[in-house]
């Protein structure tokens, strides 16, 4: 059986350009050509730094933003270009995203248990035991929903929202989760609570998680498969261990060498400007002749030379 | 004692009401609407009698005093009052509706729906909005308060339009409406709840400025003579002020009493709105 | 160089409280601790725990930050004591901040030359020629080039400006400098540069020490002599940072680097775990070890505040039970 069939959701050359300006339009080129699978069951991690087009790749899958070029595929169908409001609801159920800003995700206006109402309004209005389930997902997330639900966003706190987002998404039993940077708000001790919560929850349920995020300890404890994005591209993906283990992409390996570890320090021989890894991994594409994807062992991929944009203009 | 409780429950009404801003403000607006109802109701003249001398300053007899033909000023303020209040509403309110509404499918929808209700919205903007009154207003049959109203709000709205727009689109990115998205609310909740109800006070001042700009825009029709036909407003009094030069003939009350009602009815306006701004968002309550 | 003896601050019995309507946020509530010449003291502890009031107290004490008690003295001046005037002097010179705010300082309309003077301005200081000159030797330092001056900040990456920060806070040779959260708004490689950067000027002896504040213990490992680890407004243990990360003796620091991820642990394998519960509110806090109710070694004894005890190596720590949790180790 090959991996390829159990994939829950493919990407296919996912594109983002965005323009702006209306004489002299200007384009920037969010997300390149991303291919990549989500399997049930499994946590697939998506790092990037800022602006490397993570965040956009997050949003595409939720369907809040339309691909320029590429396709999405969720259980084998196309799913693109849905615009139907049913469809896109069914395409909910199953799908959910936490955000990275846990305090720009609230209406201000609204009181907490408004984004319960609305989950269960739209999706299942016959549920009978609402508050229990609402209870049972809030103190799983360490919440206590006698202080929380009739309180304003902001009169909660930056670790308590994002808590309460994350069980938000639980309650829908989805099959995939986009989760953006998710503990972002969260203190090193609480964090790990959560993590956890979601990894087994992942397994338990065969939920397949998208975990959006720069930080490379967290993405190796949590993640069966690594995605690393730079600059839109995606330079290399594959096996967590391996990727981790053998970086082969200038990029990844720079990423990899300004992790801190708590087990070595730097070696402070070895010091390079961040400026130098753009020239780097310009020399890099120059220097070998290959195109495309080389697969440099089973399951690690690396990118040897940018994918050609589809023409925008 | 059940009602208050009522208020109690829903909070923004409650951080409303209890806005000392709000309060303030209307308070003053309440003043102001009760002098348009009641004065007209308590004084002994019609507002286009010549009830006694001229150049009378206020008395016992002339509250406000006389303009130069004799007529009461005070009748002609509260009467001018009550129509300029109307001429206001309901140009406002028109303006604000439509403008809202096109503003929010514009901005919210984008594409080439945004595209065609823009195309509209800057055609009418310049619009030659005088000469466009001149001419329906030529060929109305008679030229009431109610109609002029109207047609000036029919010919403002674009203000909101693209006042709107621009709020929607910043709006639409934030993360709650991406959040109402992936629960599938429906549109026209995203549209009301999340949006609209986001820049309520914004909506409000835009329809504070539609509410003066229609007074003004009237004001414009009455100086060239295409005011009511029949009827009184603050402009119209006003105007016969300044072209009977009635300042430099000492006749202050004439011109500056009906000029400062309008003005105080302008800053209750904008006390009211100051002061829902801080009620209807919770950052900025005062606790 | 750490191994000397001079003393550039010593923190005693401090207590910096915020003044808000609700009472009093105890974010500073008894430090004691020293900076040494040539050290890089790092600072770790959750958000809340008081590490940047304890910045803002060294730096600047604006309401409704307020000093309610203790001493800090930098080079035998008590900073707690001096007026804005005197303190104006010592700025820059003596004692330095790079803020934690900084990459937001920048406006998009303004050259880095203005910038650069507006922010020298805040320090009290002139941005005269001399002054300029002395900027551009110190861009090579940092690896910019002199072009930077002329371009915009929304040109320069967020590592190129706290390096921008960095240069500018070290102009006057500092004694001793506040870095707080320089790392956190940055991209992980610029973390790294940014980090041995501050290593890098210590050792060119352009900054005398570091105090080095950070939530990332992992980052501050990299480059500090020592460590402090603060909990709830208070001092949980001090001591060199290796024994610090590798021989904690505080059930806090314990469960805190239990619970860091690291390449190498996978979920599957090996379960790293949280701290359950959440630190205490510092507006009501009683008598009593402050992380008693998360802590898993708590006896009867802890609800009474434990003392500052000294044990090998000018290992400090606050825990009754801290001999206990030694001998645990290798459970």
């Amino acid at each position: 059986m090959s991996e390829e069939n159990k994939a829950i959701l493919k990407a296919e050359g996912l594109t983002k350009i965005f323009s702006s300006g209306i004489i002299n339009k200007e384009y920037t080129v969010a997300v390149n050509n991303a291919s990549f699978e989500l399997y049930p069951g499994k946590v697939t991690s998506l790092v990037g730094e800022s602006g490397s087009g993570k965040t956009t790749v997050g949003r595409l899958i939720l369907k809040l933003i339309e691909p320029t070029a590429g396709k999405i595929f969720f259980k084998g169908q196309d799913i693109t270009d849905i615009e139907d409001r049913d469809t896109k609801k069914e395409y909910y159920r199953q799908i959910q995203g936490v955000f990275q800003d846990p305090f720009s995700s609230f209406n201000p206006l609204f009181k907490i248990n408004r984004i319960f109402d609305i989950l269960f309004r739209e999706f299942e209005p016959e549920t009978k035991n609402r508050e229990e389930l609402i209870s049972q997902s809030l103190e799983e997330v360490n919440l206590n929903p006698d202080r929380i639900l009739d309180k304003y966003p902001h009169q909660l706190s930056g670790g308590q929202l994002q808590r309460l987002l994350i069980a938000r998404a639980l309650l829908l039993d989805v099959d995939i989760l986009v989760a953006d940077e998710i503990i972002s708000m969260l203190d090193a001790s609480t964090k790990m609570g959560v993590l956890n919560l979601l990894v087994d929850i992942c397994r338990d349920k065969g939920m397949a998680v998208l975990f959006i995020t720069h930080d490379l300890n967290l993405g190796y404890y949590l993640s069966d498969d690594t995605l690393i994005l730079h600059e839109g591209n995606l330079v290399e993906r594959g096996a967590t261990t391996k990727v981790y283990e053998n970086p082969y992409h200038p990029y990844t390996q720079m990423l990899f060498d300004s992790v801190p570890d708590i087990e070595e320090k730097w070696d402070r021989s070895k010091e390079f400007i961040p400026e130098q890894i753009i020239e780097a991994v310009e020399e890099f594409y120059q220097n070998n002749d290959e195109e495309g994807y080389k697969e440099v062992e089973e399951n690690h991929f690396v990118l040897m030379s940018i994918l050609e944009t589809e023409n925008y203009k | 004692m059940s009602f208050w409780n009522k208020i109690k429950k829903n909070e923004n009404i409650y951080y409303a009401v209890t806005n000392t801003k709000v309060q303030i403000g209307v308070v003053l607006f309440l003043l102001i609407l009760l002098l348009s109802i009641i004065g007209p109701m308590i004084t002994r003249y019609s507002y286009t009698e010549f009830a006694g001398p001229g150049y009378e300053p206020p008395s016992s007899d002339y509250w406000f005093g006389t303009t130069i033909q004799g007529r009461d000023v005070f009748t002609q303020t509260v009467f001018g009052l009550r129509s300029t209040i109307l001429v206001g509403f309901i140009g406002g309110l028109i303006a604000s509706i439509i403008g809202v509404i096109i503003g929010l499918i514009a901005g919210y929808k984008g594409g080439w729906l945004d595209e065609l209700l823009m195309m509209l919205t800057n055609v009418v903007l310049t619009f030659p909005t005088l000469a466009v009154l001149i001419i329906v207003a030529a060929y109305l049959p008679y030229r009431g308060i109610v109609n002029m109203a109207v047609l000036v709000g029919l010919t403002v709205w674009p203000w909101t339009a693209r006042a709107v727009r621009s709020q929607t689109m910043s709006l639409k990115n934030s993360r709650f409406v991406d959040l109402s998205r992936i629960s599938s609310n429906h549109i026209i909740r995203i549209l009301f709840e999340d949006i609209a109800a986001n820049m309520f006070s914004y909506i409000f001042m835009v329809f504070i400025l539609q509410f003066l700009g229609t007074i003004l825009a009237t004001v414009g029709l009455e100086f060239i003579g295409l005011g009511p036909t029949r009827g009184i407003s603050l402009g119209l009094i006003m105007q016969q002020a300044v072209n009977w030069n009635a300042l430099e003939l000492g006749m202050w009350w004439w011109g500056i009493i009906p000029g400062l009602i309008l003005t105080i009815m302008i800053v209750s306006l904008y006390f009211i709105n100051t002061g829902l701004d801080e009620a209807f968002n919770p950052k900025l309550r005062e606790f | 160089m750490a191994d000397t003896e001079e003393t550039v601050l010593e923190v005693k019995d401090l207590k910096a409280y915020y003044r808000v309507m609700k009472g009093d946020v105890k974010a500073v509530d008894g430090l004691n601790f020293t900076v040494r010449r040539g050290e890089i003291l790092g600072v770790v502890g959750e958000s809340g725990c008081g590490k940047s009031t304890l910045a803002y107290s060294l730096i600047s004490l604006n309401k409704p930050l307020q000093h309610i008690s203790g001493e800090a003295n930098l080079l035998g001046q008590d900073l707690m004591k001096l007026s804005r005037e005197e303190k104006r002097k010592l700025k820059m010179k003596n004692i330095s901040i790079i803020p934690q705010y900084a990459l937001d300082a920048f406006s998009p309309t303004k050259k880095i030359k203005t910038f650069i003077k507006d922010m020298v301005k805040q320090h009290g200081r002139r941005a005269d020629k001399e002054f300029m000159d002395k900027v551009k030797t110190r861009f090579e330092i940092v690896n910019l080039s002199h072009s930077v001056l002329d371009r915009y900040s929304m040109e320069l990456s967020g590592g190129m400006k706290q390096r921008v920060v960095m240069l500018i806070s070290s102009l006057l040779d500092p004694d001793l400098i506040i870095a707080d959260e320089i790392t956190s708004a940055l991209d992980v490689t610029s973390q790294r540069y940014v980090t041995t950067l501050l290593a890098d000027l210590r050792d060119e002896g352009i900054i005398g020490s570091a105090i080095f504040i950070t939530h990332d213990l992992a980052t501050l490992y990299q480059i500090a002599d020592r460590i402090m680890v603060m909990y709830a407004g208070r001092l949980a243990e001090l001591g060199n940072a290796d024994e610090i990360v590798h021989n904690p003796r505080h059930p806090y620091t314990r469960a805190l680097i239990n619970s860091l991820p690291r390449i190498g642990i996978q979920h599957k394998d090996e379960r790293l775990t949280g701290i359950k519960g959440t630190p205490p509110d510092l507006t009501d806090i009683e008598e009593g070890c402050r992380f008693r109710f998360r802590c898993q070694y708590r006896t009867e004894e802890c609800d009474k505040s434990p003392k500052m005890e000294k044990t090998h190596q000018r290992h400090y720590i606050r825990c009754w039970n801290y001999e206990s949790v030694g001998s645990d180790k290798n459970e």
